[in-house]
């Protein structure tokens, strides 16, 4: 049992967290022909969409209300009318989705029923997905922004089975957290489709943000799931949810079409693996192909390989909830310390962390406890980088944003060939620092006066 | 808020600002805030201009009064460098909560200055305001006086929330603020007759110290940059430089002027992008110098070193020509915004499509750089099928660009360069514009677009996407030219003049019913490109188009 912390200090230094409306637009882009607007500032827009398009390397879709000064003391509802107008007439999107931002929320903009009104005087939107979710920037995190706006979703998009009858038993619904990346969801698609199951991912990344070469320039998302393909979702047999921040939409979908749902709240790692595994087969009636069979004996061995590495590590890691929890109980099983774990906003999952305390702080506190408590390996996002610099620890970068390394958008974690892999992309990071940093010298083990011993060490090698 | 409401009064009444000067009194008052267009904006707001102009100050804490967006969605994304201090990439913010927004956030904001002075103790503190606490009534200056007595430290309020404008208002806000609380509180330890300060520079990609050799080499001393590189008490002291070049942007225009009218300051425009804006831009500081007190001799030497180096550069750059015969550049750019690159390039070998200059007097290069910087907004509205298609028109065998451009650019397998300010190499100075040339010949022949350009061996003629872009393209010309209800309707759609809201329309109709001739009676008829009148050059074409035989000579056709 871990405790959960939260930090007492009046000025964040150095944040890990990211505001909720970006992680509600991040969440819009998953969907087909979508465009995800932000009713507030410009620069709250902006902001996100450098994030977004430096992470990513990518055309991003997002866009903004504009609110000036005097819009946002009178009301916000000609903005949203004239956005939504604009984006309807020149970009001819499948969906718009709306967030609100800090600004909105402090004048309380009621969003719901401007669009009532827009839809009434504007009867070529009377049925046109429009969907709005409330994040304002000062309350909550990225995930918490992303876990309410897929909840809105299934909501506002999923129709009721008419009948349940209907049900197809091939057909499985995947909720997956905002921690997987396009990759990690072409690699669930993978797995599932090779049980002969149909899966439906909301939001998809993977069609929208894989990098991808379009069939169609569009300004909008070049794919990701059609709001009609969601529409149909309650006809699905199953609902596969990834990541605790994804039981509020799950439940969603079991409230709105009865759809029963599992909760994989890891899926890196063996264990979790094998628990996704079996339920596959168990939900397919099918037994569990050869390949993941292979495939689970190259998990086994890496482990093997890599435990000389990882194990005895003393890891500090700061990352929202659902990631912490899945990176860090994996490097446990691998005989790694969680020495220090920092993270960005509540989650049921924290005190279920392989742990003493999980605070909900910033990247300075990371770097204050990595150093007190004498960390040998750092795994955050890339604001991270300064202070790997400092401490001179090997560094991972794992979580949104990914800015300053290619292929932030296929870096793999899930399933037993995703861990496999991260597995060594760590080990070898470790095996890299020792050789560099951590040569044996002839000092390396010789006693100063008061019989400490490594007085030589490192220190030779810089 | 009335203070703030004053100083962007003020700012838009700046008169070294030749776009303000052509305003009538009533347009003045309006401001040059462009008329922002809900879901079709991408601009940064005040607060992002603000930061984006001070950040780069690097002894400095940066802190930022708001929610978490501000600065956690934003820290560290800027490409400044420094040669000491960090604490400028330290990401400060009292992401502020619900708590905050009911009862206010001036006791957080007040705790957090007290923070920071404990645990990094920096030369000063600038304190940012955004959106919600101005809302919420957070009175910052009032908090930063507080701080700045009970803790003895410079604490500077920066006001320049996020909705009262564009970025390019935060960056004159953010002089602003400069000029009331930093500029002339401190005396530099020595000065010199080669003092100067270099006004509006980031030291992006470390591109100032591609000129810096230069300088040092003359015994010319940057006093101050504002910001690039630049300490707290450098700027405090810069009221003491004898001359000031303020580079290129219009960014940061008040803090010159008010300096030359506070200090006696004089300032130029100049740039240091090409290989001929260099030259200038030394002849003209050594100008200054001398004028200011500094012996005569220095121009003596100034001119050597500035012939040594243009046959540095031109010599480097010579050998690229052999390899750039027949090669075509499409330069689109609201970034490097300067003719000289345009020059340097043509020395180069390469031949520019999209713009074509024919003469070259200096409102020509004014002219040139309106027209770019229109097309780099041309560009960001573009439909991207509309952007692979002008790709393919042009005929370019590379783009330089800036923006979201790049990424249709290289999926049209089109070699393309980073001139925009996320750039990762720096292109200023002599050796600057050779390494521009370098990174074009690496563009340009790297063998991957060859095999990028075959389609994948399963796909039929006619069916890649490239061809469908085409014929989609095609076909929706061919819809418009057989459906005359929809050709109005889309002459109509398309807005010409943003800040008036004026169609092509309207514009057409204008010139044909009176028989204009003129940008100026196009604008006494239908108001277009009476704002802030950057889209006069697409009104030239309109006239140029309908046969109107232009009588303010444009010196620039489109090659096409």
């Amino acid at each position: 049992m871990a405790t959960v912390t939260i930090g007492k200090k009046a000025c964040a230094i150095n944040p890990l967290k990211m505001s909720q409306p970006i992680g509600g637009a991040f969440a819009f882009m998953g969907l087909r022909g979508a465009m995800p607007l932000l009713h507030g500032s410009q620069g709250c827009t902006s902001f996100g969409l450098t994030l977004f398009v430096r992470h990513f390397k990518e055309a991003v879709p997002l866009q903004t209300t504009a609110m000036s000064e005097v819009a946002t003391v009178l009301g916000g509802y000609e903005n949203v009318e004239q956005a939504i107008l604009n984006i309807y007439n020149k970009t001819k999107p499948e969906i718009i989705g709306i967030c609100s931002t800090g600004v909105t929320e402090t004048k309380g903009d009621d969003v719901e029923g401007y669009i009532k009104l827009i839809r009434d005087k504007h009867p070529q939107l009377a049925s046109f997905p429009l969907v709005y979710v409330s994040t304002p920037d000062f309350k909550d995190a990225f995930q918490d922004g992303w876990e309410k706006t897929v909840a809105r979703m299934i909501e506002a998009l999923v129709d009721k089975p008419k009948s349940l009858l209907r049900r197809d038993p091939a057909r499985v619904n995947v909720l997956p957290g905002c921690h997987l990346t396009p990759g990690d969801l072409d690699e669930l698609r993978t797995i599932i489709e090779d049980f002969g199951l149909e899966p439906s991912f909301l939001p998809d990344l993977a069609g929208s943000l894989d990098g991808h070469i379009p069939e169609e320039f569009t300004p909008t998302t070049i794919g990701g799931i059609g709001v009609e393909e969601v529409a149909t979702m309650g006809y699905a047999s199953w609902t596969i949810a990834i990541g605790a921040q994804m039981r509020r939409a799950a439940e969603a979908m079991e409230k709105k079409a009865g759809t029963p749902f599992k909760l994989f709240e890891r899926l890196c790692g063996l264990a979790p693996n094998d628990e996704f595994i079996m339920f596959l087969s168990e939900i397919s009636g099918r037994p569990v192909p050869s390949k993941y069979r292979r495939l689970r004996g190259q998990l086994a061995d890496a482990m093997l390989d890599a435990h000389f590495h990882i194990g005895g590590r003393k890891l500090a890691i700061g990352a929202e909830p659902d990631l912490l929890f899945d990176l860090s109980g994996m490097l446990h099983e691998m005989g790694a310390t969680v020495t220090v774990a920092v993270t960005t906003t509540q989650s049921p999952v924290l005190e279920r962390i392989k742990t003493g305390e999980v605070l909900i702080g910033d990247l300075e506190d990371l770097e204050n406890l990595a150093k007190a408590r004498d960390c040998d390996l750092l795994i955050t996002h890339s604001h991270g980088r300064q202070a790997a610099d400092r401490l001179k620890i090997p560094f991972y970068r794992a979580g949104f944003p990914m800015f300053d390394r290619l292929g932030a958008g296929h870096q793999l974690s899930v399933g037993y060939r995703g861990t496999r892999d991260l597995i060594f992309d760590i080990a070898n990071l470790i095996i890299a620092d020792h050789e560099q940093n951590h040569q044996p010298t002839p000092d390396t083990w010789r006693s100063d006066a008061d019989g400490h011993r490594g007085i030589g060490h490192a220190a030779t090698t810089h | 808020m009335s203070s703030l409401a004053a100083t962007i009064q003020g700012v838009f009444n700046e008169p070294g600002c030749a776009k303000n000067k052509n305003k009538s009194e009533a347009e003045r008052k309006k401001g040059c805030t462009k008329q922002l267009e809900p879901g079709g904006a991408a601009g940064g707001c005040a607060f992002d201009g603000a930061k984006i102009a001070l950040q780069p100050l690097t002894d400095v804490a940066h802190l930022v009064h708001g929610p978490i967006a501000c600065e956690g969605n934003s820290w560290d994304n800027r490409g400044a460098r420094s040669s000491g201090s960090n604490i400028w990439r330290t990401g400060f913010t009292t992401d502020i909560n619900e708590t905050d927004v009911v009862f206010g956030g001036e006791k957080r904001l007040y705790k957090a200055i007290k923070e920071i002075i404990e645990k990094y103790d920096p030369p000063a503190i600038f304190v940012y305001q955004t959106c919600v606490p101005a809302m919420i009534g957070d009175d910052i200056n009032a908090v930063c006086k507080a701080a700045k007595e009970k803790f003895g430290k410079p604490v500077i309020p920066i006001n320049a929330p996020g909705f009262v404008g564009s970025k390019n208002l935060g960056n004159k806000l953010a002089g602003e603020a400069i000029l009331e609380h930093v500029i002339g509180t401190e005396e530099p330890e020595y000065t010199t007759p080669y003092d100067i300060n270099i006004i509006g520079e980031y030291n992006l990609s470390g591109e100032l110290w591609q000129v810096k050799p230069l300088l040092d080499e003359l015994g010319i001393r940057i006093l101050s940059c504002i910001s690039g590189d630049g300490k707290y008490r450098e700027v405090a002291s810069s009221h003491r430089a004898r001359a000031a070049m303020m580079v290129c942007s219009k960014a940061m225009i008040n803090v010159a002027r008010k300096m030359e009218e506070r200090y006696g300051i004089p300032f130029f425009e100049g740039s240091f992008y090409g290989i001929q804006d260099s030259s200038g831009s030394l002849r003209e500081i050594a100008r200054l110098l001398i004028e200011r007190g500094a012996p005569e001799e220095l121009m003596a030497r100034t001119e050597a070193v500035i012939a040594r180096e243009e046959a540095r550069a031109w010599a480097a750059i010579a050998k690229y020509k052999p390899r750039f015969e027949g090669k075509k550049v499409l330069l689109i750019t609201g970034g490097v915004k300067s003719w000289s690159v345009v020059a340097a390039l043509q020395e180069a070998g390469l031949e520019l499509v999209g713009t074509s200059v024919k003469k070259s007097t200096k409102e020509d290069k004014e002219r040139i750089k309106e027209l770019m910087g229109q097309d780099a907004h041309m560009i960001d509205d573009m439909a991207p099928r509309q952007m692979y298609k002008m790709l393919k028109d042009a005929k370019a065998d590379i783009m330089l660009s800036g923006g979201k451009s790049q990424f249709v650019a290289l999926k049209a397998a089109m070699p393309w360069l980073d001139i925009n300010q996320e750039r990762q190499h720096a292109y200023m100075g002599y050796v600057g514009m050779v390494k521009l040339v370098e990174e074009i010949d690496k563009a340009l022949f790297n063998p991957m677009w060859e095999q990028l350009r075959q389609p994948a061996p399963w796909e039929k003629a006619g069916e890649s996407w490239q061809a469908r872009a085409i014929a989609q393209e095609a076909a929706a010309a061919a819809v418009l030219a057989a459906d005359p209800v929809l050709a109005e309707k889309a002459r109509r759609a398309r807005k010409i003049c943003n800040c008036k809201s004026v169609d092509l329309g309207t514009i057409e109709d204008a010139i044909q019913a009176y028989g204009l001739t003129t940008v100026e009676a196009v604008r006494e008829r239908t108001n277009a490109t009476g704002g802030c009148g950057a889209c006069s050059v697409r009104v030239e074409d309109i006239l140029a188009a309908m046969g109107v035989p232009a009588d303010s000579a444009p010196m620039l056709v489109a090659a096409e």
